[in-house]
């Protein structure tokens, strides 16, 4: 081959690779892509029913409940606002107790309970999960909007 | 006292490397002799003002001396003198000064071995690596000081995190930390070939070997840290793609490309400006890997408590890397050149292949690292992506490339032919078909990935022998001997990492694939069955130690009625960090699989707890794979022409340095 073909073979072969690659990649996204909620979402809003979603808040006080004789717990995890009925079968993390921030991945049930295949908790005791803070500042930015709003007849325009 | 001094010594660090990063550079431009001269002592002078400063933080940390603020934080009276020690690099600010303190080193380890180097070259370098250390040394004095006082000395510290009190503290992270930041040096290799418009074949032979032992190290860093987390973190995996592991493995998958492209350079002097490219990205993506530890942009047990000024900080830094050098190689690596034309069956077009595959895989997993984050900074809502994307998209990119291990070494440089290339491969591929058919069956049920990935490692093995035996034919036995001898080190050491490779491979798909476990709520005397063996929990104890106190289980495991071990899963909790409990695995290896037990949570008043227990075969050869691996990098260092000048050095032929021709 003449220098000039050989080159563009050789390109031809590293577009075939790279979109082959893309192409791997966005389907891969899009069905991998844990998109995160609040308690207060998953309630207000439509979650989908049939894919991975992460959860966060604080395992709310005096919840929390094992099953005898399996590895099954339920509790519940609160934003402040709502709270969810979470079910896990094995080990929690070392970090798990109420009160404490932590992350459920898993699916949502159309019964409203929370089937998660994932806890998280940080690994330190001084710092909760972002993911779980986060949760908590958007339903206390809820709760200062409608006090505004009720304090104020004016309605007061928040994203979300 | 000692901790100012230790804190002027910084100063004085990064004094000494903006000095070494200007006057060797302007000395090689300006052909002043004396000027390059002063970069091998500029060097040492650097290192040895950071090893005094970090002598100073470990005496801090040996003697309790609480007045240091991140002494207070990280260690305590009773933390055991190992932990102490180890505990320097426990948390932000020690760790980025045993950084600073390899880079150093490396830096050093430049000046001692670049005698056989033009002199305007290595000066060069050292200028480039003074660079880097002005970086990174600022990143310490400006943002991260460790010697920092407290007003109020504390009695006691707060102890270092319980998670990092295992002897994988004391190892992971420096040979961790010699892998990252030896790819500064191949950085500077690039640049400093790219300025001085020498971009040859003897330049890959001179970054070569730090690019190697580099690799080495991150490979053993990141293998270590993947072994500590499977014994520490009880959930019995090794890997999680967790973006702390991502960014210690970007690099490593460039770097691995880097290798390969360094070898084409080198013997053939194609892909030049690829490869400069390449050291450029492995080099950017340690940086990168920084931001991503200490910037606390995510959660992860290696993410340290941060403020943004650092996250900012590196991005800057990094923002100047890659803007300098990409500019520098904008302007530079055209007038390169295309180096030797091969034709499109040939081990160059493999190597290219392999370069390919790896930039994409090392891109797929960068996306999927990047791209929560970046969305998050955007506002644009939280999300995360998890293991499935990575296995979805990873293992298709590396099947194709581990296969063409089996092909690549018996390629011909230049211009090959495919039955050339495959003549000697048929009995290798017939012994690999039949291994992928019998091997998964010995496990119990046949499944594809063990068979693809048995046919791929057993082809690796055989490509090696087919390429051993012609060359060590001999009539007779001391012959052979004789030759094996003089074999090629620097092929011995392709093939015996590939060999560590195929056996890393077997090891991860038959733990991923024949791997079972149970979680089980056991009462002391209950029996749990798995995997042919039988596992009984006789009930947890109390146990003190050194500066925490343990719940001890004990669990005894028979086969067959006979004793095969005891084995002691633990949950500790130190004194200083009663809210954080510790899971201990315990874990019996043998070559064939391990039997790994942890405790989970006390259930009842029985005594019950809740305990995991896995059967994991093969997972010994995911380790042994892997020092293989790091071994075939050591053999194809210690290849005779990289010291050949150096030899011929010391036999009296005194070099002239090389004036500077621009």
């Amino acid at each position: 081959m003449k220098a000039r073909s050989k080159r563009l073979v050789l390109i031809g072969v590293i577009i075939v690779a790279f979109g082959a690659a893309v192409m791997l990649v966005l389907n891969a996204f899009q069905e991998n892509l844990v998109f995160f909620h609040t308690p207060t979402e998953v309630k207000e809003r439509e979650v989908a029913y049939d894919r991975q979603i992460r959860i966060g808040g604080l395992v709310e006080k005096g919840t929390f409940k094992r099953e005898e004789e399996t590895t099954t717990v339920t509790f519940n995890v609160t934003d402040g606002e709502s709270s969810i009925l979470v079910s896990y079968t094995g080990i929690l993390p070392d970090l798990f107790r109420e009160g404490q921030g932590i992350v459920a991945e898993g699916k949502l049930l159309t019964s409203g309970l929370f089937v998660a295949s994932h806890v998280f908790a940080k690994h330190d005791e001084t710092y909760m999960p972002p993911e779980a803070a986060e949760a908590l500042k958007r339903a206390a930015e809820k709760a200062e909007a409608a006090a505004q709003a009720t304090a104020k007849p004016i309605p007061v325009e928040k994203g979300e | 006292m000692l901790p100012e001094i230790g804190q002027f010594l910084m100063v004085l660090a990064f004094c000494l490397a903006a000095i070494q990063s200007i006057l060797p550079l302007l000395g090689a431009q300006r052909g002043q002799l004396s000027w390059m001269r002063m970069a091998p002592n500029l060097a040492w002078a650097q290192f040895a003002a950071l090893a005094f400063a970090y002598g100073l933080l470990t005496y801090a940390f040996i003697y309790h001396d609480f007045s240091v603020a991140y002494a207070a934080s990280n260690s305590s009276i009773n933390l055991p003198i190992e932990y102490r020690i180890s505990a320097v690099w426990g948390g932000h600010e020690g760790s980025l000064l045993l950084w600073i303190l390899i880079l150093g080193g490396w830096g050093v380890a430049v000046a001692s071995f670049s005698n056989n180097l033009p002199v305007a070259m290595s000066s060069r370098v050292l200028a480039v690596m003074g660079m880097v250390s002005v970086g990174f040394i600022g990143f310490m004095v400006f943002t991260s000081n460790p010697f920092d006082r407290l007003m109020m000395v504390p009695l006691d510290g707060n102890d270092l995190n319980p998670m990092l009190q295992d002897p994988g503290m004391i190892f992971h992270p420096p040979l961790l930390y010699m892998g990252y930041v030896g790819f500064a040096v191949a950085f500077a290799f690039a640049m400093a070939a790219l300025i001085g418009g020498r971009l040859d074949a003897s330049w890959a032979r001179w970054s070569r070997p730090w690019t190697t032992v580099a690799w080495v190290f991150l490979t053993l860093g990141i293998a270590l840290g993947s072994w500590w987390a499977y014994a520490e973190l009880g959930w019995g995996g090794w890997w999680f793609w967790d973006p702390v592991e991502n960014a210690s493995f970007m690099p490593w998958l460039l770097a691995t490309a880097l290798i390969h492209s360094l070898a084409v350079t080198e013997k053939r002097g194609a892909f030049r400006s690829w490869t400069v490219m390449l050291a450029i990205l492995t080099f950017a993506l340690t940086i990168v890997g920084a931001f991503l530890v200490r910037s606390g942009v995510i959660t992860s047990v290696h993410a340290f408590a941060t403020d943004p000024t650092r996250g900012v900080y590196i991005l800057v830094f990094l923002a100047v890397v890659i803007g300098a050098s990409l500019i520098l190689y904008a302007w530079r690596a055209p007038k390169v050149g295309m180096g030797g034309g091969f034709s499109s069956w040939s081990r160059e077009t493999v190597l290219l292949a392999n370069n390919v595959l790896l930039v994409v895989a090392c891109s797929a997993v960068f996306i999927g690292t990047m791209y929560p984050l970046i969305i998050d900074a955007l506002g644009m809502g939280k999300m995360s992506v998890g293991p499935p994307y990575f296995n979805s998209v990873f293992v298709p990119l590396m099947v194709p490339l581990l296969i063409m291990m089996i092909i690549g070494p018996l390629v011909s440089w230049k211009n090959a032919t495919f039955k050339g290339s495959f003549e000697r491969l048929y009995p290798v591929l017939a012994v690999g078909l039949l291994a992928a058919v019998v091997w998964p069956l010995t496990m119990g049920e046949w499944g594809l990935i063990p068979a693809v990935m048995i046919f791929i490692a057993t082809g690796i093995v055989g490509t090696f022998i087919v390429d051993l035996l012609p060359r060590i034919k001999a009539p007779d036995f001391a012959g052979r001997i004789a030759k094996m001898k003089k074999l090629n080190t620097s092929w011995l050491g392709m093939h015996v990492a590939h060999v560590g490779m195929a056996i890393t491979i077997i090891g991860m798909a038959m733990a991923a694939s024949y791997q079972t476990e149970k979680d089980v709520r056991v009462a002391p005397g209950d029996v749990v069955e798995l995997a042919g063996y039988s596992f009984t929990f006789k009930g947890v104890q109390e146990v003190r130690g050194a500066n925490y106190s343990s719940l001890y289980g004990t669990v005894e495991i028979r086969e067959n009625g006979e004793l095969v071990t005891i084995l002691n899963p633990e949950k500790r909790t130190y004194d200083k960090h009663q809210g954080m409990p510790m899971t201990q695995a315990s874990i019996d290896r043998s070559v064939f699989r391990d039997l790994y037990v942890s405790l989970g949570d006390p259930v009842g008043t029985t005594g019950a707890w809740i305990v995991r227990v896995y059967y994991k075969p093969f997972m010994t050869w995911l380790w042994t794979g892997v020092i293989i691996m790091s071994v075939g990098g050591i053999l194809a260092i210690s290849d005779r022409r990289y010291r050949v000048k150096i030899k011929r050095r010391l036999t009296g032929r005194k070099e002239e340095p090389q004036a500077v021709v621009d």
